[in-house]
């Protein structure tokens, strides 16, 4: 039998491993790829707890559902505005899209 | 034992195909990856009971939010010629960040190991059918259904879901269309 | 129980071999994976083996299309062989890789696309009780398969290095994604009339088929399901004339041939599950449950055969579309889609779901269905009614244009007629 808390250790390795990609790739669309993973990790941990705590009421599973739809719009509207910009700029890089700055 | 061999092998496929998508510098590669790990979590799903989500993330992830990205990948894709590093000017203080991130929350699951249950919950089943069928099991599918259009539960969220996908559809296609000549 | 060979038989024309199986072994641990093993292997192996039949038949019958005689040298007088050595020659055939080529998603794309193919047929049952496995959301697996296997053609586009496999699946792709929606919302009115997702629900609900309750969902799903496949009218994926072959265009030899099986397979599987879910799959008037007087199951003989038979109907019914019909301009495709298909399928599931509420609890069979078709009808007339007003709009704006000044005064007498 598997114990909860591997799946919540697996969880935790994958968000941490998606929070790097968001926070040292250089490539906007690499980084929309690490929220996805973190967004995954959060999902595990959902479906789990619903599994081994209250698999009699579909809460877990809902807002599991919920999450993917999130994810669904931020993608799409991410990419939409990671297009956008690369049509103005030329640049997906992150570092380099600071006009606001100073 | 069996189980527990098979969800290390998931689990390891998903956490090694996680780390492809952040450190590889073939951007197409990162996102192959991204879908291998999407379809790692999908396993895990399937090990959890939960086969209708396991299914909505094949359909949702790999059908729609990995195409999504192999498509921005490759409207961009003069960025992927570029033979310099992935990452940004701080790797190092990522990885830190990353890291004790890992580890707090390790430590906690680790001071808490006691309350987590060893075994899964009777009671629920299953999105794949289980052979003896059984009427006093609550099927998982046909609750969660219910619950999203029942006004005692999650009517509300749901209603508010479609509102922002159709916002975000309305937005993106705004966001991305071509404003002026010279831009199409 | 030991084993006796004429018991055996006898489970084989019964179709219940795997119980008899089971009933022989005992239960023993070794049992049930072994004979989930044997069941995978000889659902894989007929996915895989049908495709040679096919390949036949669509010549065969292409060919009298056009008034040609079709295979007639290898293996006798009808080229029964003939798709085996086509299979030979594709074997022996170099492998060729382009350079430049992502070797990764180069040689990923071709095993991944049939693998997906043949991971469908699990959730199809051939006869009652002969079916790899009755998930309970068997339709939504279905589903969400084909959805992956988007990804192999977009793979296989990518890693040819090559411009024209990438403009083929970026077509390919973008049809895919697009006719996936009204194939969903299609099939989600008989999934509410049935009120499950299982495939063998489905059938069993169907006492009168769901193509006379819903014949407008058949419709849209038969037609959204041609463009799932990338079968004329809708093959612009792989149109040779504008690219060439689309996204395979750089594969030879074995590769080249498992697209070739992904597609067949894939337009077989489309058939069977249009079989399925419209056309009441094994059920075959009530003759699928017939039991002999000596306690011996022959329904299930006779209810794989009808599967069978509906299957390779509707099959015809594929090749026959592709002998007739010519092929779509890209854009009047992504129109029909979106401005014509998914708006139908979404008034339709309103209307259907309405009116499956209004019926009172108890009715028969045949009178749901008489409602439910008549729904269907008013439906389709009404989105007949406006397509006809549209076009007759647009027509009347082009004359005008061509005529000039003059026509002015007709143009607007008409419109005024149009609107009382």
């Amino acid at each position: 039998m598997i114990p909860l808390s591997w799946y919540l250790f697996v969880a935790a390795a994958l968000f941490s491993i998606g929070l790097y990609g968001v926070l040292a790739r250089r490539n906007a669309v690499a980084i929309l790829m690490g929220v996805e993973l973190m967004l995954n990790a959060v999902n595990i941990n959902l479906v789990a707890f619903w599994r081994y705590r209250a698999p009699d009421q579909p809460v877990g599973l809902a807002w599991a559902v919920f999450v993917l739809t999130v994810a669904a719009a931020e993608a799409a509207v991410g990419l939409a505005l990671i297009i956008s910009i690369y049509r103005h700029r030329d640049s997906v890089v992150a570092e380099e899209l600071d006009s606001l700055k100073n | 034992m069996i189980e527990q061999i098979i969800f290390i092998v998931i689990s390891l496929f998903t956490l090694m195909m996680g780390w492809v998508v952040v450190s590889n510098n073939n951007l197409f590669h990162a996102a192959l990856a991204l879908m291998a790990s999407f379809l790692g979590v999908a396993g895990l799903y399937v090990m959890l009971d939960a086969g209708f989500l396991a299914m909505a993330q094949l359909l949702v992830y790999i059908g729609a939010i990995s195409i999504l990205i192999i498509f921005a990948i490759m409207l961009t894709r003069r960025m992927m010629r570029t033979d310099e590093s992935p990452f940004n000017s701080q790797p190092g203080l990522a990885g830190l960040t990353a890291v004790s991130v890992f580890a707090v929350i390790g430590f906690i699951l680790w001071q808490m190991r006691q309350f987590w249950p060893v075994e899964p919950m009777e009671g629920v089943s299953l999105a794949f059918k289980t052979p003896v069928p059984d009427s006093m099991i609550l099927d998982s599918v046909a609750a969660m259904g219910r619950a999203f259009v029942s006004p005692d539960a999650f009517v509300l969220p749901f209603e508010i879901a479609s509102v922002l996908l159709l916002a975000a559809l309305i937005g993106s296609i705004w966001v991305a269309w071509p404003k002026t000549e010279d831009e199409a | 129980m030991s084993f006796s060979f004429l018991e055996f038989l006898k489970s084989l024309v019964e179709l219940t071999t795997g119980t008899y199986l089971r009933q022989v072994w005992g239960d023993a641990p070794w049992v049930d994976p072994t004979l989930d093993v044997i069941g995978a292997l000889l659902v894989a192996t007929f996915g895989l083996l049908i495709v040679l039949v096919l390949i036949w038949l669509e010549r065969k019958v292409i060919a009298r299309f056009q008034d040609r005689i079709g295979p007639n040298r290898v293996g006798g007088k009808y080229g029964l062989l003939q798709p085996v050595a086509d299979a030979l020659k594709l074997l022996t055939k170099e492998i060729i890789t382009p350079a430049g080529a992502d070797l990764w998603a180069y040689n990923l794309a071709p095993f991944l696309i049939v693998v997906t193919v043949l991971m469908m047929w699990a959730v199809m049952p051939f006869a009652p009780g002969m079916i790899g496995v009755d998930l309970n959301i068997g339709l939504f697996y279905v589903l969400a398969i084909s959805s992956v296997s988007v990804v192999t053609i977009l793979l296989a586009g990518w890693g040819s290095n090559n411009k024209y496999a990438l403009l083929g699946a970026f077509r390919a792709v973008a049809q895919m994604v697009s006719y996936e929606v009204p194939m969903i919302l299609s099939l989600l009115i008989p999934i509410l009339l049935a009120r499950s997702m299982s495939t063998v629900d489905i059938v069993e609900a169907q006492a009168v088929p769901f193509i006379i309750v819903v014949p407008l969902s058949a419709l849209i799903f038969f037609i959204s399901s041609l463009a799932e496949m990338g079968r004329t009218p809708f093959d612009l994926l792989e149109a040779e004339s504008e690219i060439v072959a689309g996204f395979h265009i750089e594969y030879s030899g074995m590769k080249f041939a498992m697209f070739m099986l992904a597609e067949y397979a894939s337009a077989l599987f489309m058939s069977g599950l249009f079989v399925i879910v419209f056309l009441g799959g094994y059920r075959f008037f009530g003759l699928e449950t017939y039991v002999t007087s000596g306690g011996f199951a022959l329904g299930n003989l006779i209810g794989l055969v009808a599967f069978f038979i509906k299957m390779f109907v509707m099959f015809s019914v594929l090749v026959w579309i592709r002998g007739t019909l010519p092929r779509f301009r890209i854009d009047q495709m992504m129109d029909f889609n979106w401005k014509f298909l998914v708006p139908l399928s979404l008034a339709l599931i309103l209307v259907v779901a309405l009116v499956d509420k209004a019926l009172p609890v108890g009715v028969s069979a045949w009178t749901q269905a008489g409602v439910h078709l008549v729904s269907n009808v008013l439906v389709g007339a009404v989105a007949l009614e406006i397509l006809r007003w549209r076009g007759r709009k647009q027509r009347e704006a082009q004359e005008g244009r061509q005529e000039g000044l003059e026509s002015v005064g007709v143009e607007a007498t008409v419109a005024e007629a149009v609107a009382h």
